[in-house]
């Protein structure tokens, strides 16, 4: 990995409700390389989202708050910066795409408008011929048909995929050195999917963005990720490129989730589901938090009583598990899978 | 591969993820050909329907508002245009047909007064004033309202604390007696000043229905991306949610309108509004109820107006609400 772009260091995030502190994210740290695109997976609630929405500053403060930690953003610490230098950052250094892109757009605004005001933004100098002129390249970077009668219409005049196409031209008006994508696929059907992925790539080549691409699907990390970073229970329990993430992961969680993707060519007909369910962040299992589930503790104490460290299992590649010498050779068979990417 | 996970292995996993088709398809193609793209499959050739020609429709279906807003709209037309509509002038004493019932006789339809001024003139005066007022009043709460309601719901927490708890002292003051005091104390012969007076204390409905509809738009997604996108709060609060907002304000100012009408009525109807010669409605109310209970006319027909107007006002502000905001219509279509 080449120099880190962004870096996440021993980042945790807790809110306060009426049942009690919600440790959502608990001494989490990553990097992020220039150029690079990292997947981020792990069951909802494992504190994915929340920690790239720390990372743009867009967490409720009340009742969110960062307990400790830093973000490293080209060795600036993001979460030092005042509101106007972060309003900066935002949108033009470090953009996002939103989940659910029917209601990421304004209905009262037209859709040129929007990107437009993306680029206003941040250039204030800029003319507005140039502006618009700017938008309209941006949809048809995206995919966009008819950019310059789309640049007039209004969201509810899109549909799903193009609005979605809509908020990438968005994110990557300003060429952006990170980009953050937050489940961008979840909303969309599976034909559209295939089509955002690809929009998705050519921003990449476009921009040359470091991608945070965060998701419930597997599928869409070996199309597209080169580093995977698993997270459970607001902690990160695997990090290493997506070819050792898929064919030798050292995590029972990544094997447990490894083993619930469908096999297109499988001719077992049951999927080996992870038992259990996610754990409620307000009362986290003591130990290792995936113990109550996981097949490899099989109620030893060790797992109950410590937290387990995330450590070295090879160049690049972490795990934290207090067995993880018992996975060793372990190989879920999911080796086409990762060969693509 | 030892026994380590016997409960949980796939016993021969031979196949991949199942990968979208990306390279492959008619999705491919269009694509990669945008031209080739047809009508149907982008939308552009449909006939598109802004959300102001939808919220027309839906008013244009709510026949009584459609009639309550021509009449409104004719009444305040007269009123604009008095010199030229009414009859007479409403200072023109005409002893000779002083305390005429109403009649077709020199066209005193509402009749006329002790000192036999045309009561339809007054009444068309008086309706200038008041819509003046109104006009002055709604524009001004409207103004006061929106800044302290968007403010307390888009900031919430302290500021809308303090900004909502300002808002209900505001409220808890017993309107007409701030209004009588603050009329005696100021003074109270230019329709501007009264129109100030009432605006001051009106605002407060209105704020709070700001403050609810900016508290449910600030959680709002397109709120987040715009700030992930870099827009400070006055572009945010300016350009995304104001204009989500119209609607419940224009229905808000729609009903101030009929508040301010029916204020400075009272006011004047107290004597406290606008002093004469200006006439205005409340006054002649009043007027007609000092020249003694013989001349009903001169009660009646300018608290007909007034009926009236409200009335318009308060089926106009049903019919806007329905059209702006469909999902508080009471019957479905």
């Amino acid at each position: 990995m080449s120099d880190p772009i962004l870096s996440i260091r021993d980042l945790s995030v807790e809110f306060t409700t009426e049942d009690g502190i919600v440790h959502a994210v608990e001494g989490v740290s990553y990097d992020v390389g220039a150029g690079e695109v990292l997947g981020v997976v792990g069951e909802s609630g494992s504190g994915k989202s929340v920690t790239v929405m720390t990372v743009l500053g867009l967490i409720p403060q009340p009742p969110g708050k960062v307990t400790n930690g830093e973000i490293l953003y080209r060795g600036r610490d993001l979460l030092k910066l005042s509101s106007k230098e972060l309003r900066e950052v935002r949108g033009s250094e470090v953009a996002m795409i939103f989940q659910d892109p029917m209601t990421s757009l304004n209905p009262v605004l037209t859709v040129g408008e929007q990107i437009a005001e993306a680029i206003e933004t941040h250039h204030p100098e800029m003319r507005s011929e140039a502006i618009e002129a700017r938008t309209i390249e941006l949809l048809d970077i995206v995919g966009v048909p008819f950019p310059e009668a789309r640049f007039r219409q209004y969201p509810h005049e899109f549909s799903g995929g193009m609005r979605q196409r809509a908020m990438i031209a968005m994110a990557i008006a300003n060429e952006p050195a990170v980009l953050v994508a937050d489940e961008p696929t979840t909303a969309l059907d599976v034909t559209i999917q295939a089509q955002i992925i690809e929009v998705l790539k050519k921003a990449e080549e476009e921009t040359h963005a470091a991608i945070i691409l965060i998701t419930h699907d597997l599928g869409l990390i070996a199309e597209l990720a080169d580093r995977v970073v698993v997270m459970y229970a607001g902690r990160v329990v695997e990090i290493g490129d997506v070819e050792t993430i898929f064919t030798a992961p050292r995590n029972p969680y990544t094997i447990g989730l490894m083993n619930s993707i469908p096999r297109v060519t499988g001719t077992d007909d049951l999927l080996v589901p992870i038992p259990g369910s996610p754990p409620s962040m307000i009362s986290v299992p003591p130990g290792c938090a995936f113990h109550p589930r996981c097949f490899l503790s099989r109620g030893r104490d060790r797992c109950r009583a410590e937290v387990p460290e995330l450590e070295d299992v090879s160049a690049g590649h972490l795990s934290r598990c207090h067995f993880v010498s018992e996975l060793a050779g372990y190989d879920p068979g999911l080796a086409a899978a990762a060969s693509h990417a | 591969m030892g026994d380590s996970f016997p409960e949980t292995r796939v016993p021969d996993p031979r196949g991949a993820i199942p990968r979208p088709p990306v390279a492959e398809g008619p999705a491919a193609a269009v694509l990669e050909e945008p031209e080739a793209a047809l009508a149907y499959e982008t939308g552009v050739e449909v006939q598109s329907r802004s959300q102001w020609q939808y919220a027309r429709r839906r008013f244009m279906r709510h026949r009584l508002a459609v009639v309550c807003l021509v009449l409104l709209v004719g009444i305040f037309l007269a009123g604009a245009f008095a010199p030229w509509v009414a009859p007479y002038a409403y200072d023109e004493i005409d002893l000779e047909n002083a305390s005429s019932p109403p009649t077709l006789d020199g066209f005193h339809i509402f009749g006329t007064d002790l000192i036999g001024r045309d009561y339809l003139s007054r009444v068309i005066f008086g309706i200038r004033t008041s819509a003046e007022v109104a006009l002055i009043v709604a524009i001004l709460a409207t103004l006061i309202g929106v800044v302290i309601g968007g403010l307390a719901g888009y900031y919430s927490g302290q500021v809308d604390n303090a900004l909502m708890r300002f808002t209900d002292l505001i409220l808890t003051l017993p309107g007409l007696a701030v209004l009588l005091t603050a009329a005696a104390l100021l003074g109270h012969g230019s329709p501007y000043r009264v129109a100030v007076i009432i605006a001051l204390i009106s605002w407060t409905y209105l704020a709070r229905i700001i403050r609810g509809t900016f508290l449910a738009l600030r959680e709002k997604e397109y709120v987040e991306a715009a700030k992930a996108a870099g827009a400070g709060d006055l572009r945010i609060m300016v350009r995304h949610m104001l204009p989500n907002a119209i609607g419940p304000i224009v229905v808000a100012a729609t009903l101030i309108v009929g508040l301010a009408i029916l204020t400075e009525s009272v006011l004047g109807f107290l004597g406290f509004g606008i002093q004469p010669p200006t006439p205005t409605l409340g006054k002649l109310i009043a007027d007609g109820q000092g020249a003694g209970t013989g001349l009903w006319w001169l009660v009646t027909f300018p608290g007909l107006t007034i009926v009236l107007i409200l009335l318009c006002v308060n089926f106009v502000g049903d019919g806007l609400r329905d059209a702006l905001d469909p999902t508080q219509r009471r019957v479905r279509e």
